[in-house]
């Protein structure tokens, strides 16, 4: 691989990285409060309020039942409002995050409620209010589950992002196409493979030891 | 209803309460669907006193005691906390309310991703406790339960009586005037069992603490509650102090709840009962108090000349009162001894069933 091939291969590395972890944390940020928002709701929830809650999963269902590579291009207005441009790297984060957050907020949805039920309860006995639920009870309790959620949406988010290029933002998807696809450069091809799982392997490998550590439930 | 000795189940709803009691539940009703999970329960709780409230499942104990702190709320009836009337107060205002009543379950509901010291600590946190103060306060309570050296622990590496220790400490970090108890004990083997019943004892005495415990055993009521009330299908059926209760159960539900740890009839025996006459009648006595405490059978023998034999039974010690249920088999033959041993006892304030015949001497 020649040594301009390197230096592409890298600056396609750190794109694909970037997507991926401002992505995530723009996921993480929004999502986790729209699984708790999805988990209050619901019926018998701290905060029941069954319109929102069917708004909420509505909402929620319909972008995730949009393809990304769709979703990709029909989000061109929304990035350019927001990022100013809709093209490169930062234009490509606006439409994954906007797919990852309603894919996290579900994963997240489903660790919350396996929170036991009788803990909610000892908090209210308690006297606790519902931030005091949510505080010490359920995102406590099921942050095992949550961190392993989220490391699932980072996986999928490098998977994502390398649809990205269609919109000129780089990275690894990207590189391989254009050099290793178009180009004829197998060994861009192959190093590039090689790089995913590396980045893939890392993720799953630095999530289940976090969740290792946080899991008190013995 | 069946009321015991010191009844104590008044009805209206005086606002003026008198101070010894720490909560009463006047005409309490609530309805799941088609079922009536209370339907009219009026109760009194004393300031001091283990109260045990015990029923089948589904009988309405947990409903019942969960309209105590505002869990549950009542579709009619009022629900006083230190004569407070509180069932139809919001969510917020019973937040100040609830950090007076502590709770403790079944399942123990610890958090399990919170130390022992930290989950002891939380009703302080909620109530806005500095750190330091909490943890003082936690370490306190932990010594009372005798869980010091785990106070770092997970939740996770306790067993089921230490969990339940967890959690009587922590029912008891905010200082509250009464503790709830919603079949703390039902989860754990006999000798845990013991052991945290001792523990409730030892703190409704050093503490002053009222209690209110639901469970499904007898033995937990016979064992620590000062009252019973016995619950079935929503409604008290028989309430009073528990040795009166043991030693005259009046309802069918209490007789059936008592009927494993109080003595009966062996089954070899029963078996064998006829109604019409034969060689030996079968009387079951039944004793408590005053009355049990003198020599009845000896007396017994030397009124009434003639022989009896004592087939079964026992005396139990119930909050100090001897309570006792013994079967006897007379000869019979001769209506006229029968009828004077009867008279006998129940000369002495005993009270005698006769349970039918047998054939065979026993």
């Amino acid at each position: 691989m020649s040594p301009i091939l390197f230096e592409l291969l890298l600056r396609s590395i750190w794109e694909t990285v970037l997507m991926t972890a401002a992505s995530g944390l723009i996921s993480l940020v929004f999502g986790l409060p729209l699984g708790l928002a999805l988990i209050a709701t619901e019926r018998g929830g701290i905060a029941e309020s069954l319109w929102v809650n069917r708004v909420l999963g509505a909402v929620i269902n319909g972008f995730r039942s949009v393809p990304f590579i769709i979703l990709l291009v029909a989000l061109i207005p929304v990035t350019r409002l927001i990022v100013g441009t809709s093209i490169g790297t930062w234009a490509a984060i606006v439409p994954l995050s906007i797919a990852a957050t309603p894919y996290y907020a579900r994963i997240a949805e489903v660790s919350l409620r396996e929170v036991d039920h009788g803990l909610i309860e000892a908090a209210r006995a308690m006297g606790g209010n519902r931030w005091t639920i949510i505080r010490e009870v359920l995102v406590p309790e099921a942050l095992p589950g949550i961190v392993a959620g989220f490391t699932v949406t980072l996986v999928t988010l490098v998977g994502a992002s390398a649809m990205a290029g269609a919109i000129g933002a780089g990275g690894l998807g990207d590189l391989a196409i254009r050099y290793g696809y178009q180009r004829f450069e197998t060994s861009v091809m192959v190093a590039v493979v090689i790089v995913l799982i590396i980045l893939v392997c890392g993720i799953q490998w630095a999530g289940d030891r976090l969740v290792a550590r946080l899991d008190r439930r013995g | 209803m069946n009321q015991h000795f010191t009844a104590s189940a008044e009805t209206g709803s005086q606002a003026g309460l008198p101070p010894q009691d720490v909560v009463r539940l006047v005409d309490l009703k609530r309805r799941f669907g088609e079922t009536a999970a209370l339907d009219g329960i009026s109760l009194t709780v004393r300031k001091g006193e283990i109260l045990g409230i015990i029923g089948r499942s589904g009988a309405g104990k947990s409903t019942l005691i969960r309209c105590l702190n505002g869990l549950e709320r009542p579709d009619s009836g009022e629900v006083f906390i230190e004569g407070r009337e509180i069932s139809r107060l919001g969510e917020r205002e019973l937040q100040p309310l609830r950090r007076r009543i502590g709770m403790i379950f079944q399942h123990f509901n610890l958090l399990s991703a919170k130390t022992v010291e930290d989950n002891v600590a939380l009703p302080l946190k909620i109530e806005g406790v500095a750190k330091a103060e909490r943890l003082r306060r936690a370490a306190e309570l932990l010594d009372l339960v005798g869980l010091s050296e785990k106070a770092r622990a997970y939740p996770a590496s306790l067993s089921g009586g230490q969990k339940q220790r967890v959690g009587i400490a922590r029912a008891l970090a905010a200082r509250p005037a009464l503790l709830l108890s919603d079949e703390a004990t039902s989860a754990l083997d006999p000798e845990t069992t013991r052991s945290i019943l001792a523990l409730l004892k030892d703190i409704n005495r050093q503490l002053g603490l009222t209690i209110l415990l639901i469970t499904h055993e007898m033995e937990v009521i016979r064992s620590i509650a000062d009252r019973v009330a016995v619950i079935d299908a929503g409604r008290i059926v028989e309430q009073g102090p528990v040795w009166s209760v043991f030693a005259d159960p009046r309802s069918d539900i209490t007789k059936r709840l008592l009927g494993t740890i109080r003595p009966q009839l062996p089954e070899e025996l029963a078996a064998r009962l006829q109604p019409s006459a034969g060689a030996q009648t079968i009387l079951r006595v039944d004793v408590a108090g005053e009355a049990a405490r003198g020599p009845l059978l000896s007396d017994l023998a030397r009124t009434v000349p003639g022989a009896f034999n004592l087939v079964h039974g026992g005396i139990d010690h119930i909050q100090r009162e001897p309570v006792g249920t013994l079967f006897l088999s007379i000869p019979g033959g001769d209506a006229g001894h029968l009828a004077e041993v009867i008279a006998f006892l129940r000369s002495r304030q005993a009270r005698v069933e006769v349970l039918g015949h047998v054939a065979d001497p026993v």
